[in-house]
């Protein structure tokens, strides 16, 4: 039973990876660039900057941002828990 | 660790020291104009912060660079980073309210360094939180690391 459990599902996987594989758009040669072509129009009149990157990481997509703020805040108590019992050097 | 490197690397990095932090400003600074930004920058000059504690040791540590003005400057980066996604709100979260507003910020020449709206305002923020983060993340290891030694 638990044989035929791992089997089926390593078929299914086999199976989402293959048809993933075949249905996969040529290299190079996106279909959909809408929001691309959004953001090099209209950028420059909109956030009036000329950093395309920085205005999509600040502006449009601010969130990302936000979350990657957070992982760094948590990368700072992580390792102040980690070294928390040092007493006497502390500053 | 306290004791620090030779004397060659010491005397580069007295030379070193300052250029690398103006650079990492100036990365920040020009954050919505050129490549780069708060990220790239912070990092920067928290590489500066690492090449210092390499060279000197924690002897380095004993003015400005200590941990706790260190830790409330991250602070104080990320409340003005929320701030001012939260001074959007009343659009949306995250909406750029000096852009093409007409001041400071809000000139129409995105070629300006004054420009972007509150894009150089928020790279300054996040700068600000990630060179006294990493810069607080290496000190807390180098006492520990120290202290380990020493046991």
């Amino acid at each position: 039973m638990k044989k035929a459990l791992t089997v089926a599902a390593f078929l299914l996987v086999a199976a989402f990876l293959v048809v993933a594989a075949t249905t996969m758009r040529p290299f190079g040669e996106p279909s959909h660039s809408e929001m691309d072509d959004y953001f090099l129009v209209n950028c420059q009149t909109e956030v009036v900057a000329n950093n395309v990157v920085t205005a999509v990481v600040f502006d449009y997509r601010g969130f990302d941002t936000l979350g990657e703020a957070t992982v760094l805040f948590a990368a700072v108590v992580g390792v102040l828990a980690l070294f928390r019992t040092v007493r006497e050097d502390e500053r | 660790m306290s004791s620090g490197m030779s004397v060659i690397v010491r005397t580069v990095t007295r030379f070193t020291y300052a250029l690398i932090i103006v650079f990492g400003f100036y990365v920040i600074m020009h954050g919505h104009l050129t490549p780069g930004g708060g990220f790239q920058g912070g990092a920067v000059v928290a590489s500066a912060f690492a090449l210092a504690l390499v060279a000197f040791g924690t002897a380095g540590l004993k003015g400005a660079l200590n941990r706790h003005l260190l830790q409330s400057l991250e602070e104080v980066g990320a409340l003005a980073f929320l701030g001012l996604a939260f001074a959007g709100v009343g659009t949306a979260f995250f909406y750029n309210i000096l852009a093409n507003s007409g001041s400071v910020f809000g000139g129409s020449d995105p070629a300006a360094l004054a420009s972007g709206g509150v894009l150089p305002l928020m790279n300054w923020a996040v700068g600000l939180k990630v060179m006294t983060g990493i810069a607080s993340i290496l000190i807390i290891m180098v006492i520990g690391a120290r202290k380990e030694a020493t046991e």
